[in-house]
C-alpha cells in the first residue's frame, strides 16, 4: 500500500544529505550528461522535438477517436480489448485473465502504470505470484522498496547495497560487481520466464492505426516476457496512443536519447495480436487493459498538457530539486517535475497540494523536456488552485496579503522602505544572521542582508529628484 | 539628437535592500548615453504573491505596476532577469479578464527589458566599460536565461568590461532561492545552495556576478554564513565600476 502522504518536505528532510541521494544526484547528473551529448550529435533534435510535441498534443485533442480506432484495431487481429475506469478495475481485469487461465506465476516487464495503480499486490492477494523481470525492478520488489526514478527505479541504491541485497535474498555470494550482479539476476529469471504462465507489460506507445503496443527496454526482458508466456496482458494508460507507426518513430528518435542518450534503446518491441497460425512464438493471448484512473479528468482541465509527457525521466534528471531530494520525496510513483504536477493531478489537490511547491521554478524541466511541456507553468497553475482550495500556509497569506497592501499604496510604501532604513540602520551594517519564527527558514542556513539605511528612492530623490 | 529616456523600474528588492545595484543601472545607463526616468510611484512587480499561488494579492500588485509604468513613454529598464519576466509574460496572463487592463499590461511588456538584453539587443552595445579585480564566476539566473533567453548578452558585456570569468561547474543550475520556496522548502532550498556553493568555491572565483539580486542574496548569505571570502556583485554593479 501506498503510506499515508505526509509532506514532501518531511520526506525530503529524511533523505537530504544521506548516501543514497547522493547516488541519486551523481546519477542523475550522468543521465542529464548522456542526454546533453545524444542531442548535440542530433542536428535534427530540435525540429524533432517540435514534431514530437505536435503528435502528442493533436492526439491528446482527439484521444476518444484514436483509442477507439486503436481498440477496434487491436479487436482485428485477434486481440482483447479492456477499459478500466479505476485502478481497481484495472486489477480485477487482470486477476480474472489469471484466474480463466490458471495461472500460477506471471512475469512482469517494468511498468510505472502497474506500479501506479499496484496491480502486483492485487494479484498476489489472488494467489498469482508476480515476478519483475527489469533488473532495476527486480531488485525494488526483492528489496520490498519502491522506484525512486521513471526509468532507472533503483536510482538510489549503491552497487553495495545490492550486493548485501542479494546475498541475503538470493542465497548468493556477495558481491558489488554489477557484471556479476546482472549475472545473478540473470539466473534467478530464467527459470521463472519458463515457468510462467502469464506475461504482463506496459505500454511506451500505442500505435491507433494497426493496433501495436511498442516496448522499449534495454534488457530484453520485456521481449521475453511478452514472448514466451501464453498470456500477454499489456496495462497503459489512455494518453500512451500515437496515431501513425510514422508517429512512433518520431517518438522513438526523442525517447531513447531523452531516457539515456541511446538512439535507440537496445530492444524496441512491436507487438501486434497473439501468436498468428505459423508464428514461432508469442502468446496465445494477447489482452490490453487500457486505463484511465483520473486521466479524463486531466485531460478536460488545465493541467492537460502533462498528458503528453512520453516517461523519459528526462525533467528528473536535471531537476537540482529531485537531484537533492530524490524520488521518494514525491510520496508516489511519478516523482520529479513530472510527478509533481501528475501526481496532485490525477490523485487530487488534498493530499498532494504541497508537491507543486516543491520546485524552485527554474525551468530546467522545460528545458530538457523533449515535448517541451511547459511544468513551470503547470506548476504555477497548481499552485493557485491549492491557495484557492485554502491549502496554503497563513503565515505566507497574511504576509503576502499586508505586502500587497502596502505595494498599492505608494506612499505607504515609501515609509515601509523609511522604516527598514531605520531598522536597518540599527547596529552594525550588514548582515543578520539569526531571525525569530518564520524568518528562521531563512537564517537556519544563510545570513541576511539588512535592509538599506537610505532606500534607492531616496538616493533617487537625493541626487536626481527635480 | 536627443538622448533617448528609459524608465528606470528598480524592483522593491533593489530599493529596500540593495540601492547600491539601482545607482550603479542609472551610472550605467546614463554613460551609454540615454536619460534616466524613475517612477516614484512603483513598487512590487507581484512576482513573489504569483509564484506561491496567490493571484489576487499578484493581481493588485501587477495592476499598480502597469499604473505606474503604463503613465510613461519609452522603454522600461530593470536590473532583473526575474521581475523583467514576470512583467513580460505573467503580469500580462494574470490580467486576461480585464480587457482594458490585459492591453495596458501588454503595452507594458512590449517596452519592457532586463538591463543587459537592453544594451546589448536594444542599444546594439558590448562595450560599455567596467571592470572588476579579481576572478569573476557568472552566475545566470534561472529566469533570465530561460524565461528571457540571457544565455550570452551578461556575459559579452563583462568580457568586454576585461572581466577575468572562469568556469563553474553546474554554472546553470538553479541556487536554490525560487523566490518564497527558500522559506516554504528551506531544507530542499539549503541543500541546492550548498551544491551551488561547493561549485563555486572550487571555480577559484573571488566575486560572483549576477544579474538579479535575489539569487546573489541567496548565494551571498549562503557564502557568508561558511565564512568564505568570495564577494557577490551585480552586472550593473561591475560595469559601472573604474573605466568609462
Amino acid at each position: 500500500m501506498i503510506e499515508q502522504p505526509v509532506r514532501f518536505l518531511d520526506r525530503a528532510r529524511a533523505k537530504l544529505g544521506t548516501e543514497g541521494v547522493a547516488t541519486v544526484g551523481v546519477a542523475a547528473r550522468r543521465l542529464a550528461g548522456m542526454r546533453e551529448a545524444a542531442f548535440a550529435e542530433f542536428p535534427d533534435g530540435e525540429a524533432m522535438r517540435d514534431r514530437a510535441r505536435a503528435i502528442r498534443l493533436r492526439t491528446l485533442r482527439q484521444l476518444d477517436e484514436h483509442l477507439a480506432a486503436f481498440a477496434d484495431a487491436v479487436a482485428a487481429r485477434g486481440g482483447h480489448v479492456h477499459w478500466a475506469t479505476d485502478g481497481n478495475e484495472a486489477n480485477a481485469i487482470v486477476a480474472a485473465i489469471a484466474s480463466n487461465h490458471d495461472v500460477a506465476t506471471a512475469v512482469k516487464s517494468k511498468s510505472m502504470v502497474t506500479e501506479e495503480i499496484e496491480l502486483n499486490e492485487a494479484l498476489e492477494h489472488h494467489g498469482v505470484h508476480v515476478v519483475e523481470t527489469d533488473l532495476g525492478e527486480f531488485i525494488v520488489q526483492l528489496a520490498g522498496d519502491r522506484p525512486s526514478h521513471i526509468i532507472a527505479p533503483v536510482l538510489h541504491k549503491t552497487r553495495y547495497e545490492i550486493g548485501e541485497l542479494f546475498a541475503a535474498e538470493l542465497g548468493v555470494d556477495y558481491t558489488a560487481d554489477p557484471t556479476e550482479l546482472n549475472a545473478v539476476a540473470r539466473h534467478h529469471l530464467r527459470s521463472v520466464f519458463l515457468r510462467a504462465d502469464m506475461g504482463i507489460s506496459g505500454v511506451n506507445f500505442a500505435v491507433a492505426e494497426t493496433g501495436s503496443v511498442c516496448l522499449v527496454t534495454n534488457e530484453g526482458n520485456g521481449r521475453l516476457a511478452t514472448t514466451a508466456p501464453r498470456i500477454h496482458v499489456a496495462v497503459m494508460g489512455m494518453e500512451r496512443i500515437v496515431p501513425t507507426v510514422a508517429d512512433l518513430g518520431v517518438m522513438l528518435e526523442v525517447l531513447g536519447r531523452s531516457a539515456t542518450g541511446q538512439r535507440l534503446s537496445v530492444y524496441t518491441n512491436i507487438v501486434t495480436g497473439p501468436r498468428r497460425p505459423g508464428d514461432p512464438d508469442g502468446p496465445d493471448e494477447f489482452h490490453v487493459v487500457i486505463l484511465d484512473n483520473g486521466r479524463s479528468g486531466v485531460l478536460a482541465g488545465s493541467s492537460a498538457e502533462i498528458l503528453a509527457c512520453i516517461r523519459c525521466g528526462a525533467c528528473l534528471n536535471v531537476c537540482p530539486v529531485y537531484r537533492e531530494a530524490g524520488g521518494h520525496a514525491y510520496g508516489d510513483v511519478y516523482s520529479g517535475p513530472v510527478g509533481a504536477v501528475l501526481t496532485p493531478a490525477l490523485r487530487g489537490m488534498d493530499d498532494w497540494h504541497d508537491l507543486p511547491y516543491a520546485s524552485s521554478l527554474c525551468g530546467a524541466c522545460k528545458d530538457a523536456c523533449p515535448i517541451r511541456i511547459d511544468i513551470p507553468e503547470l506548476l504555477l497553475d497548481l499552485r493557485a488552485k491549492a491557495t484557492s482550495a485554502g491549502h496554503d500556509d497563513r503565515w505566507l497569506r497574511r504576509g503576502l496579503s499586508a505586502y500587497a497592501a502596502a505595494a498599492t499604496h505608494p506612499a505607504v510604501f515609501r515609509a515601509m522602505l523609511r522604516a527598514g532604513g531605520m531598522a536597518g540602520a540599527l547596529g552594525r551594517e550588514g548582515w543578520i544572521a539569526k531571525l525569530p519564527g518564520k524568518g528562521g527558514s531563512w537564517t537556519d542556513s544563510r545570513d541576511l542582508p539588512k535592509p538599506a539605511r537610505e532606500p534607492f528612492y531616496q538616493w533617487w530623490k537625493r541626487n536626481r529628484g527635480t | 539628437m536627443d538622448r533617448p529616456t528609459v524608465q528606470l523600474f528598480v524592483t522593491c528588492l533593489v530599493n529596500g535592500f540593495f540601492p547600491a545595484v539601482g545607482v550603479a543601472t542609472v551610472e550605467v545607463l546614463e554613460r551609454a548615453g540615454v536619460d534616466v526616468v524613475f517612477p516614484e510611484d512603483q513598487t512590487c512587480c507581484g512576482q513573489p504573491a504569483f509564484n506561491a499561488g496567490f493571484h489576487d494579492q499578484a493581481r493588485a500588485m501587477f495592476r499598480q505596476t502597469v499604473a505606474v509604468l503604463d503613465a510613461t513613454d519609452g522603454p522600461i529598464v530593470l536590473p532583473s532577469g526575474s521581475c523583467a519576466a514576470m512583467i513580460v509574460h505573467h503580469g500580462p496572463a494574470l490580467m486576461a479578464d480585464d480587457a482594458d487592463m490585459s492591453a495596458r499590461a501588454q503595452a507594458v511588456a512590449a517596452r519592457t527589458h532586463e538591463l543587459s538584453s537592453f544594451l546589448v539587443d536594444e542599444m546594439g552595445l558590448e562595450d560599455v566599460g567596467g571592470g572588476c579585480a579579481g576572478r569573476v564566476a557568472y552566475h545566470p539566473s534561472c529566469h533570465g536565461l530561460r524565461n528571457l533567453g540571457l544565455d550570452h548578452q551578461p556575459q559579452r558585456l563583462l568580457d568586454a568590461a576585461g572581466v577575468d570569468r572562469v568556469e563553474v561547474e553546474g554554472a546553470t543550475e538553479c541556487c536554490g532561492f525560487g523566490g518564497l520556496f527558500s522559506v516554504e522548502m528551506p531544507d530542499v532550498s539549503a541543500a541546492m545552495l550548498a551544491t551551488k556553493l561547493d561549485n563555486l568555491e572550487v571555480s577559484g572565483a573571488d566575486i560572483v556576478v549576477g544579474g538579479d539580486v535575489s539569487c546573489l542574496m541567496h548565494i551571498g548569505g549562503g557564502l557568508r554564513r561558511r565564512g568564505s571570502p568570495i564577494a557577490i556583485k551585480h552586472v550593473a554593479e561591475v560595469l559601472a565600476e573604474g573605466r568609462p
